[in-house]
């Protein structure tokens, strides 16, 4: 089996974003950069597909600019096999990106696509069930459990009644959720032998893919700030404010 | 200009978020359709017709769409598109199943997640976790949305009217997908999208045996349950009580986080709660710089005195 996952670069889950007074966007410049968590979940799951013996073949691929390449050594020091970046310098639409990323799965032919459910920068949660449409592929999305029997797979979903378990036939796509594994850490040696691996790159124009998409950001802004109330210094007082201020109990 | 809203169920009730879409698609200004998928779901589509807001409630009734697999209701609903400027369905895990599929085979784009109707194009969506907020435009004959349940009210059901009715009879079977069960973790709380009162624990909290005292002061409250990701993680509690950027999205009128610390990724779920309670015993913790009354504190000497004095 080959296995083929979507990685994108995101600010990190924890710096405190700023939103650029123009309107433009978010403040990007000298800011600490990671891989999506989401996406080192999918890393760490082909990874260990690989070391039970049920994956053949890894691979890592990501639409974005040169910098990726960091994020994409560091999935070579992690354990995958192979990375393709498709240089970009704009960001593109979710659409955009599915098709890209059909394109190259229709190249590399893989049995198992993994990506994670939601980019934690645009938050979006997209691009998983669109690919899987334009292939006509199933898709489990939110996956907290992945097990493969034969040419198919089951799958364990977290969705907001508790937990769903469908089964679906290869090829297929799969979003991550953040319990489906705990990602490892890179080694030393691991991440000198990464600088042997093949890291291709692969063109916009050679794939041929329409970029565009009929959706536009018109504006960014920051959210309103929530004024902080104040310290209370006993339940009594808290039960007081709770009942007689805010009246939000009996 | 006609909007469809994709009804969200158990085969047993409406789901409140699709009260929620059904509000949010009244600021579209245009006839509304709302469509009831599944198997059996009769007593689903008579709360359906007691939407006044509806103009038709169409059903497809029929065993392929039993299993509620994203693989062929998208299909079916993708046969509907050409009639509507505007699909809508709850951003509950369904809706973000469902709609990006749909997008999918229609090749056209979503506004994933809006929280507010500026125009028939014009959408605003929070990203980075709520830290910003984007304005988005959709120039597509068909808009699809998915509509965040906790910034729109609820629409009230009203028993006196009866909404015209149109049986679908369109099947779609999923082919390569197949549900094998589903484990609902089952209380009797209120559901957590839409309580009044949610009372959250976290890590601090430290074990399943002491989350038992955040359900004891939820039911003193008539309250739902959440949780933080560190809390549902260490398995105190079942996946669907997180709140937060990747859990539920919750607005209540009261909030009480206990044992919390407040990481951005957890306020992105509550911070637009109306009144916000946390209890924690670090006077640091980020979690008190959203919150309207902060009591710093032992939670074990907190929540057992809160519980004698309610
Ligand atoms: C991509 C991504 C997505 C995430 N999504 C979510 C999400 O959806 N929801 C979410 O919640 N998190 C999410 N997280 C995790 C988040 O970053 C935090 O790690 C998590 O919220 C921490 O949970 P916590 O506050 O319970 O634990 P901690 O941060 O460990 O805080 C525990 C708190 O308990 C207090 N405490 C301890 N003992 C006591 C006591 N006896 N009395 C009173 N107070 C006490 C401590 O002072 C501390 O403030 C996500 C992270 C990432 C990277
Ligand atoms: N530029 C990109 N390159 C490769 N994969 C991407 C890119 N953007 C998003 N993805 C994948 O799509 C997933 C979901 O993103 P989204 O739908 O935008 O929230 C991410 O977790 C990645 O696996």
């Amino acid at each position: 089996m080959k296995v083929l996952l979507a990685l994108k670069r995101v600010i990190d889950p924890y710096v405190k974003i700023r939103v650029r007074a123009d309107g433009s966007g978010v403040e990007t410049a000298n800011v600490k950069m990671s891989i999506n968590p989401f996406d080192e979940i999918a890393i760490e799951e082909a990874v260990r597909l690989k070391e039970q013996g049920l994956a053949r073949l890894t691979q890592v691929v990501s639409i974005g600019p040169e910098a990726v390449q960091e994020n994409l050594r560091t999935a070579l020091a992690l354990g995958i096999d192979e990375a393709l970046l498709v240089p970009c310098e704009q960001t593109l639409p979710a659409l955009a990106i599915a098709r890209v990323l059909k394109a190259i799965i229709l190249i590399e032919k893989p049995d198992l696509v993994l990506l994670g459910k939601q980019a934690i920068d645009d938050d979006n949660n997209q691009i998983g069930q669109i690919l899987a449409a334009l292939l006509d592929w199933p898709q489990c999305t939110f996956a907290s459990q992945l097990k493969v029997q034969g040419d198919s797979i089951e799958v364990t979903r977290e969705v907001d009644g508790g937990l769903e378990i469908l089964s679906a036939k290869l090829p297929a796509v799969v979003t991550t959720d953040l319990r489906l594994n705990t990602p490892r850490y890179a080694s030393l040696p691991n991440i000198m032998k990464a600088k042997q691996k093949p890291l291709t790159r692969v063109s916009l124009e050679e794939l041929g893919v329409c970029l565009t998409a009929n959706i536009e950001t018109l504006s960014v802004s920051a959210p309103k700030e929530r004024k902080a109330g104040i310290r209370v210094d006993s339940v009594d007082e808290l039960l007081d404010k709770l009942r007689h201020e805010a009246k939000v109990i009996e | 200009m006609r909007t469809l809203i994709v009804a969200e169920h158990d085969h047993q009730h409406l789901k409140s978020g699709t009260l929620s879409t059904l509000t949010a698609a009244m600021a579209l200004k245009s006839p509304i359709d709302l469509i009831v998928i599944g198997q059996h779901c009769h007593s689903v589509v008579q709360e359906a017709r007691s939407l006044a807001g509806v103009q038709c409630v169409i059903v497809a009734d029929h065993e392929v769409y039993q299993s509620l697999l994203a693989e062929n209701l998208a299909k079916l609903l993708a046969s509907f598109a050409q009639d509507y400027t505007h699909i809508l369905c709850p951003a509950s895990t369904f809706g973000k199943d469902l709609l990006p599929r749909l997008a999918g085979l229609l090749e056209c784009s979503l506004a994933s997640d809006i929280i507010e109707i500026i125009d028939q194009d014009t959408f605003i969506r929070p990203i980075y976790a709520g830290n910003a907020l984007a304005t988005v435009r959709l120039k597509e004959n068909t808009r699809l949305l998915t509509v965040r349940s906790s910034a729109f009210a609820k629409y009230t059901l009203q028993a006196e009217t009866l909404v015209e009715l149109r049986a679908c009879d369109r099947v779609y079977a999923a082919e390569k997908t197949s549900l094998i069960r589903r484990e609902e973790s089952q209380n009797d709380r209120p559901e957590l999208a839409n309580a009044k009162v949610v009372v959250s624990g976290g890590r601090g909290l430290q074990n399943k045996e002491n989350f038992a005292l955040i359900e004891a002061l939820a039911d003193k409250l008539g309250a739902a349950v959440g949780a933080s990701r560190a809390a549902v993680d260490a398995g105190f509690v079942p996946n669907d009580y997180q709140v937060g950027q990747t859990g539920k999205v919750v607005a209540p009128n009261l909030y009480i986080g206990i044992g919390i610390s407040g990481a951005i990724q957890h306020l992105a779920g509550m911070k637009d709660s109306r009144v916000i309670v946390a209890i924690n015993k670090d006077p640091e913790a980020p979690i008190f710089q959203i919150a309207d009354y902060g009591l710093v504190g032992d939670l074990f000497k907190i929540i057992p005195e809160l519980l004698s004095k309610l």
